[in-house]
């Protein structure tokens, strides 16, 4: 029994050093890439960001109506409906927009991604660009994990966005909290250090999210197991990783 | 820049092994400059393994590979790639961008290592699409094409730079009678034509017969024989006579190495 545990802990540690090299090797690739092949760089952020923007939206609609629904109801109880707005905007800049946003991106662009480059090496598409003296790192890879990256930061705010204009519609729409308290009270509370938190996670997550994406597809076995493998490592890995890094972030945050 | 030195690629020594499993156990061929060569043999002989050794996706245990006069082992990143930019290569699957047109896919050597303008890359993408027969075809997608299409654009791109070498991955494999002879006559003619140097891989022996100059059969690691595809036909060798005719049984043998047939089947349920 421990020879298996520390042939699986040996496995693990050699999976996450080759992990921390090929992020290495991204980082290393990445200003090139910026300057050479920009246009790439935008294509795939907009690619990533139109992947999952239907979803974005359309999640962070009614996480941010059901918060609406769920505050308003346990806010009514000591009579402080008016703070609604405020405990939604800081519950979804705080948590739920960067963390939900990074979950659906993650099961919605990073499968794609994963599944995207794990087909192209088992068609053999990476290394033809090997033999085609092109670096599939430079021109596959980090074009793709940069945009991510990018994207992700910018989807969490759309889920923000969403999430308080759903709220919106519940609390003032429906239950006809105040308007000018819905908006106060939110103006009031949320601190620039909420919004720098916020933006921080969501940085955070994309580029751990985009890595693993990108990695799984790169480093997956070439069958078409393989590659389904791959993608649901992708979300499983991602998931656990995000949940952790937002708890690590949060408690430096909270301090 | 063209290398003066007479063979194209030379191996010498070359081990290789994948776990216990002994591929290569010292192999020395050369390829000549200029020739179409062939390199055949039987299903897991390596002939796979040998290109990924020539193009240096793999190295070897032991020994040198030497292609176009330099030593692969010792080039660096950048003059492994200076050096792939002069070495065609058509992967079995044509290995097409998915994501590119076909137009797209044979300008792609172009755009990424030549600053040459648009309407110069337009001609040479056409010159060579026209040179496969696919000139009407610029505009498909890869997912559009057949296989036999989709080699021939493969084709097209691995020539768009005017390469020295050539490389053929079981470039006939599930292709129809048609399409193969195309693909033949292919290989032939761009080998003429552009005077590069053509190695082909694949176990199709009545194809490459009629379009090698020479021949390597490959087996039990070794070079088993050589020589033109007449010497071939002609070599007593059994191994020989057994792939070129296309024998079922032989000294390689039908039957994957398995327990006694008869103690197999009475052993009971505990062996599979």
């Amino acid at each position: 029994m421990f020879r298996e545990m520390w042939a699986n802990t040996e496995e693990f540690l050699r999976a996450f050093g080759a992990l921390q090299l090929f992020f290495l090797r991204l980082l290393a690739s990445t200003p090139r890439v910026l300057v050479n092949r920009f246009r790439l760089v935008v294509y795939q952020v907009y690619n990533t960001g139109a992947l999952s923007l239907v979803i974005i939206l359309v999640c962070g609609f009614f996480v941010g109506a059901v918060l609406g629904l769920q505050g308003f109801r346990n806010l009514a109880q000591f009579g402080s409906e008016d703070a609604l707005g405020a405990v939604v905007a800081l519950a979804l800049i705080q948590e739920l927009g960067p963390v939900v946003a990074a979950l659906l991106f993650a099961g919605r662009a990073g499968t794609a991604l994963a599944s995207e480059i794990g087909l192209m090496r088992a068609t053999d598409q990476l290394s033809a660009m090997e033999m085609m003296a092109v670096d599939p790192i430079r021109r596959v890879v980090v074009p793709r994990f940069l945009g991510g990256v990018v994207a992700m930061p910018l989807l969490s705010a759309i889920f923000i966005m969403v999430g308080i204009f759903g709220a919106y519609l519940v609390g003032v729409g429906i239950y006809g909290v105040d308007l000018g308290a819905f908006w106060g009270q939110m103006q009031d509370t949320v601190q620039n250090s909420d919004i720098y938190e916020s933006v921080i996670k969501a940085f955070v997550f994309g580029v751990a999210g985009s890595l693993l994406a990108v990695w799984e597809g790169y480093s997956a076995i070439p069958t078409a197991e393989g590659v389904g493998r791959a993608t649901t490592r992708t979300v499983v890995l991602t998931s656990i990783v995000i949940l952790v890094l937002d708890f690590i972030i949060t408690a430096f945050a909270v301090g | 820049m063209r290398s003066s030195t007479e063979n194209i690629v030379e191996m010498h020594g070359v081990s290789f092994r994948r776990g216990q499993r002994t591929i290569f156990d010292e192999l020395s061929l050369v390829i000549p400059r200029g020739k179409v060569t062939a390199i055949m043999g039987p299903s897991g002989a390596g002939k796979t393994t040998l290109l990924k050794l020539v193009t240096r996706q793999l190295l070897p245990d032991r020994g040198t590979v030497s292609v176009a006069g330099q030593e692969l082992a010792q080039l660096g990143r950048p003059d492994l790639y200076a050096l792939r930019k002069r070495i065609g290569i058509l992967f079995q699957n044509g290995a097409l961008l998915t994501d590119l047109s076909v137009f797209e896919n044979v300008a792609f050597p172009l755009r990424e290592h030549t600053r040459l303008p648009a309407s110069i890359i337009r001609h040479i993408v056409l010159t060579k699409l026209h040179a496969v027969g696919l000139r009407g075809a610029a505009q498909m997608m890869p997912g559009e094409l057949s296989g036999g299409m989709a080699r021939r654009v493969a084709l097209a791109r691995a020539i768009a730079m005017d390469p020295e070498i050539i490389i053929y991955d079981e470039p006939f494999v599930g292709l129809d009678p048609i399409s193969m002879g195309v693909i033949v006559r292919l290989v032939r003619q761009m080998n003429d034509a552009l005077g590069i140097s053509s190695i082909v891989v694949s176990h199709d022996v009545a194809e490459l017969s009629s379009v090698a100059d020479r021949s390597f059969l490959i087996s039990g690691g070794k070079v088993a024989a050589s020589g033109s595809p007449e010497d071939l036909s002609s070599t007593p060798s059994d191994l020989v006579q057994q792939f070129m005719n296309g024998m079922a049984d032989g000294p390689v043998p039908f039957h994957f190495p398995a327990p006694d047939y008869a103690e197999q089947l009475l052993g009971g349920d505990d062996q599979s």
